[in-house]
């Protein structure tokens, strides 16, 4: 573990990006509080940066599986009522939302 | 004390013990403690009270209820429990009721097990105090000022306070071991794939195993092998049975060869370095062969898993969005709505991890963090490959420090990382460890000693394992 | 407006749910049309602690449209694609990303053009929002929104063409033959207007010989008309815009099928940042070459072959009108049975669509029967007329003895001799046109001809009746 070299806090404009695609709603002190933790673990993560790793194969799992696949048949799935009665709000046996602003991808 | 869960179990089975008179034991000691230590989200005594009377009443019928028949047992509390609530300590799950079990929880019930209650945790099992809960903070019981470890404290100190016999935490990168440690019980991360991750509430999918908490060696191996074995619902579920670990825990360690780390990030304190000393000692007298080794990418480990387990996290606890289950804050648009419920709904650590892993997978950042990690990770594994060339095992200490005083790292997240940079290498190769209790360090509180062994070697791991615990006991 | 001197430059990306029992990650059913909200398990609706498991059979029917779109198969993952929409339960939809399960095919339109497929992925559906209040149940100002899951989960193959399309009528043609591949190799009911076929068309312009120009992704196009119409409207915009020296924004537009027209719906400054990365809780799809090798052993024949085959049976040509339509009905193999059981394919070519009258997928006749009608008509025993009389009686009677049928009408079989009398006494009534027909005149036998049809009252046929003509000629 290298010593935190001075780190530097991220941006408000990158704090903010991430916050926005994060869908999470800071405060001014937590938006300042993470653009400095952030900004500290990030200086403690640069022991990697002296690594060579160009030849290195990214590894995202610990086993190797392959072609692990189940049979096209139907199970019983849940009950919808009681679904339905966990969610906060419904209607008409859907789930309502706000009006939603944007297109799908 | 009622004793391990093993005599319990075959007392039952037999008839000579009742799983009534057995639970009662341990209701009447969390009636008396539990106010003190908070390991439990919600305690099941009227649910419990029933499945042991029904326990009964199977071996009265000349049935056998299994292997664990009468056992109590406490879930953390990120496992589905159907009917139950299972909050991961957050407010954003707050009374949801899981519509289905988690197969740990239908395996164990399958094996004669009595539930006795869901257990505290970091929430989302991001942590290494438990005291990232949305319900408070659960205490160490050998000395309920200090922290019991996390992110399953509560799982841990539910066994180290006899509230049950054993138990079920999750180990992503060191949850299940650390709080082993500090509590002073054994506590197993198994391989990767050896046990189902259906119905385990998501933090870091490529991370993520269940195991067990338990006083023995025998009783966690015993454990173990209920809840392992393949299962067609976790693609990355090995399809293997579990492994035969009943005859291992007697064979001795006689040409073993156990690994010492050179190059082990240092940061342990000495009282756990000498513990460690200790142990590697223990097992040479027992006749094992002492070898060094080196894993130098060892050290990377605490950067790749925070870029890595924090990335996943983000992914996965995106579905918490106020739609279908959980907490809502309402407003004029869904996008506000998600943004105010998440805001309402996570606490610190969990913003803090969320914020950190989607910025190390967004666009002009992937390839100089999550990317870099990922390689990062495939350094670790093939160091450790290299290591088992030589070594059957390996020793490490599990935690650098003894369970430290509650409120002491709240401020400081990169200080509590450093909690799990002995246990966080494992998880990134997918291996196996067990922390086992050996001895006392400062202000006598536990230390643990940590046995890694490479890909599906269970049973040479809980061969040594057994080898320290006799040491310790005898 | 004139496209002249622009070159049109179309890729199509075109949504096909599969033909599955249950969705592509868990055993819940893919079914449209079901009760709100009752096709619903835990990894349909994204709960804590689910995990997806791969459907063997949506695999197969992917691997049969990347067969029959001659790509290669090539081992592959599936990714996460983040973002938040409510429609989408875990606020990422697992989709196959640079590693998809099919690349590099091609599809042929009938007239041979081969248009490159880039891809053929795996990916799971979305559920379906509907709009309440305001301008009636449009996104746009909407009071609020309700959530069905059913659909969400449902297997998809996204299949990504090359912009080798350079008109409206080529990506219309591109959209049917791949319609016909879906149908054939049955991985898709391919309904447009149910959505389990949707295309998105990406259009841009350039004078020919200049690099690409920017392009605009234009959605919701329901129909193959609907294709066509879109990208010559869209199309028609872009060149107005170059050539009064404005720039193309690239952009997603909606096609507005009511009023002809396509607007903004995203432009590229508020795409979203997906975060992809490798899905942790699904593994490899490496298909072996065995099984590879069994899928392209059982791939039946596609649209192509089968025009191939109708055109070879019926002398008619290969892009011909009726054997594109009578392919893309499903009625070729059809024709070819009336053929194998005797009877004449030409005339079955003519006959088909009555054949299937309001039946839909099966023939109203049995292929024997009809078989023994276009006997009848070359052995000259039936007119045109008739002929479609008695198979009206046929399609009515799902079969019948075309013979009897047309006994019972009256409609006598000139035998040879009968008609060889009448074809006789027709030249001694028109002594006249006989001589000039004698003379050379091939136009005369016009006459000859229509008064021996006015003295069979309709029965003769008209083929036999110049046949015994000419050899009345040839042998006077
Ligand atoms: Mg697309
Ligand atoms: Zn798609």
């Amino acid at each position: 573990m290298s010593e935190p070299v001075a780190a530097d806090p991220l941006s408000a404009d990158v704090i903010a990006k991430v916050a926005k695609l994060a869908r999470l709603e800071l405060t001014a002190q937590e938006a300042d509080r993470f653009a400095r933790q952030l900004g500290d673990m990030l200086s403690h993560f640069a022991d990697i940066d002296a690594l060579v790793l160009d030849d290195v194969r990214p590894m995202s799992q610990p086993y190797a599986l392959r072609n692990v696949l189940r049979d096209d048949t139907v199970d019983p799935g849940l009950d919808r009522d009681e679904v339905l009665a966990a969610a906060p709000a419904t209607e008409d046996h859907r789930f309502r939302v706000p009006p939603i602003r944007g297109v799908a991808p | 004390m009622s004793g391990p869960a093993s005599d319990i179990a075959m007392g039952v089975r037999d008839g000579s013990r009742s799983a009534v008179t057995v639970l009662e034991d341990y209701l009447a000691r969390i009636d008396a403690r539990e106010p003190r230590i908070h390991a439990f989200n919600v305690v099941l005594a009227d649910e419990a009270r029933h499945r042991a009377a029904d326990i009964d009443a199977l071996v009265a019928n000349g049935a056998d209820p299994g292997p664990l028949a009468g056992v109590p047992v406490a879930l953390k509390d990120n496992m589905c429990t159907r009917g139950v609530p299972t909050t991961c300590s957050s407010k954003i799950l707050e009374g949801w009721r899981p519509p289905y079990d988690a197969t740990v929880v239908r395996r164990l019930s399958e094996a004669g097990a009595v539930v006795v209650g869901k257990t505290n945790l970091d929430e989302f099992a991001m942590g290494s105090s438990t005291e990232n809960s949305a319900f408070g903070p659960t205490r160490n019981p050998h000395d309920p000022t200090r922290v019991p470890g996390g992110s399953s404290g509560g799982s841990a100190a539910a066994v180290a306070a006899g509230f049950v016999a054993v138990s079920l935490g999750s180990d992503t990168g060191g949850s299940i071991r650390q709080p082993a440690a500090l509590c002073g019980v054994v506590g197993v991360k198994p391989s990767y794939g050896a046990v189902s991750r259906y119905g385990l509430v998501a933090f870091a999918s490529s991370l993520d195993q269940i195991g067990p908490f338990a006083n023995t060696v025998a009783d966690a191996a015993l454990v173990l092998q209920v809840i392992a074995g393949h299962d067609p619902a976790d693609s990355t579920s090995i399809p293997q049975p579990a492994a035969d670990l009943s005859d291992v825990l007697t064979e001795g360690v006689e040409g073993v060869r156990v690994g010492r780390i050179v190059d082990l990030p240092s940061g342990a304190d000495p009282d756990v370095d000498e513990r460690l000393e200790a142990a590697l000692e223990t097992l040479q007298t027992a006749g094992a062969k002492i070898v060094d080794v080196e894993v130098p990418a060892f050290t990377y480990g605490l950067t790749a898993y925070y870029l890595i387990a924090p990335a996943e996290a983000s992914s996965n606890l995106a579905r918490y969005d106020g739609v279908r289950y959980g907490l809502r804050v309402d407003a004029t648009e869904t996008n506000a709505m998600y943004a105010a419920t998440r805001a309402e709904g996570f606490g610190d650590e969990v913003k803090r991890r969320i914020m950190l892993g989607t910025y190390a997978l967004s666009a002009g950042y992937y390839d100089a963090y999550y990317g870099k990690a990922l390689k990062v990770r495939r350094l670790i594994a093939d160091d450790f490959e290299r290591a088992y060339q030589h070594a059957d095992v390996l020793l490490t200490p599990t935690s650098p420090t003894v369970a430290f005083p509650i409120g002491e790292r709240t401020d400081n997240p990169f200080a509590m990382y450093l909690c799990d940079t002995y246990t966080i290498p494992t998880n990134l190769a997918g291996h196996p460890a067990v922390s086992v209790p050996f001895g006392t360090g400062a202000g006598r509180l536990p230390v643990g000693v940590q046995v890694l062994a490479p890909m599906l070697a269970e049973p040479m791991m809980f061969r040594v394992a057994a080898e320290l615990e006799r040491a310790v006991t005898s | 407006m004139s496209t002249d001197g622009w070159e049109l430059v179309i890729g199509l990306e075109v949504h096909v749910e599969l033909d599955t029992r249950t969705k592509l990650f868990s055993a819940s059913p893919n079914r449209f049309g079901d009760e709100p909200n009752t096709n619903i398990d835990p990894v349909t609706l994204g709960l804590p602690g689910a995990l997806p498991v791969l459907n063997r059979h949506a695999v197969e029917l992917a691997m049969r449209i990347g067969l029959a779109l001659n790509c290669d198969i090539r081992p592959s993952s599936f990714h996460r694609k983040n973002y938040f929409y409510p429609d989408m339960p875990k606020a990422y939809q697992i989709s196959q990303y640079d590693e998809p399960l099919n690349v590099d095919g091609w599809l042929a339109l009938p007239d041979g053009t081969r248009i490159g497929i880039e891809r053929a992925h795996l990916e799971e559906d979305t559920g379906k929002s509907t709009h309440v209040g305001g301008s009636g149940g449009r996104l746009h100002g909407s009071d609020y929104s309700l959530i069905d899951f059913n659909r969400a989960g449902v297997p998809l193959v996204e299949i990504v063409s090359r912009p080798d399309l350079r008109t409206s009528e080529q990506s219309r043609q591109y959209v049917t033959e791949l319609r016909g591949i879906l149908l054939a190799v049955g991985a898709s009911d391919a309904k447009m207007e149910q959505g389990s076929m949707r295309v998105d068309a990406n259009v841009s312009v350039r004078r020919p010989g200049d690099p690409l120009g920017t392009r605009c992704e234009i959605k919701n196009l329901n129909s193959v008309r609907s294709v066509g119409r879109a990208i010559e409207y869209e199309a028609a915009r872009q060149i107005t815009m170059v050539e009064a020296g404005d720039t193309v924004r690239q952009e997603t537009r909606h096609w507005d099928e009511g009023d002809g027209t396509t607007h903004t719906l995203r432009t590229k400054e508020d795409a979203d940042d997906y975060r992809y990365f490798l899905e942790p809780d699904l593994v490899l799809l490496a298909p072996e070459d065995e099984w590879i090798d069994r899928l392209r052993s059982e791939l039946p024949a596609l649209p192509a072959e089968r025009r191939a085959a109708l055109s070879e049976v019926t002398g008619k040509a290969t892009d011909s009108e009726a054997v594109i339509v009578v392919t893309e009905r499903g009625q070729d193999s059809y024709v070819l049975a009336v053929g194998e059981a005797g009877g004449d394919p030409a005339r079955a070519l003519i006959h088909v669509k009555e054949a299937f009258a309001a039946f839909g997928d099966e023939p109203a006749v049995p292929a024997q029967d009809l078989a023994a009608l276009t006997r009848m008509e070359s052995a000259g025993a039936l007119t045109p007329t008739q002929a479609k009389a008695v198979l009206a009686e046929m399609v009515a009677h799902s079969g019948g003895d075309p013979e009897k049928i047309a006994a019972d009408k009256g409609f006598e079989a000139m035998d040879t001799l009968a008609l060889e009398t009448l074809v006789d006494h027709v030249i001694k009534d028109n002594q006249a046109s006989w001589e000039t027909y004698c003379a050379g005149q091939d136009k005369a036998i016009g006459a000859l001809i229509g008064a021996a049809m006015k003295a069979s009252r309709g029965q003769a046929d008209g083929k036999a009746v110049t046949a015994v003509l000419r050899t009345r000629r040839s042998t006077a």
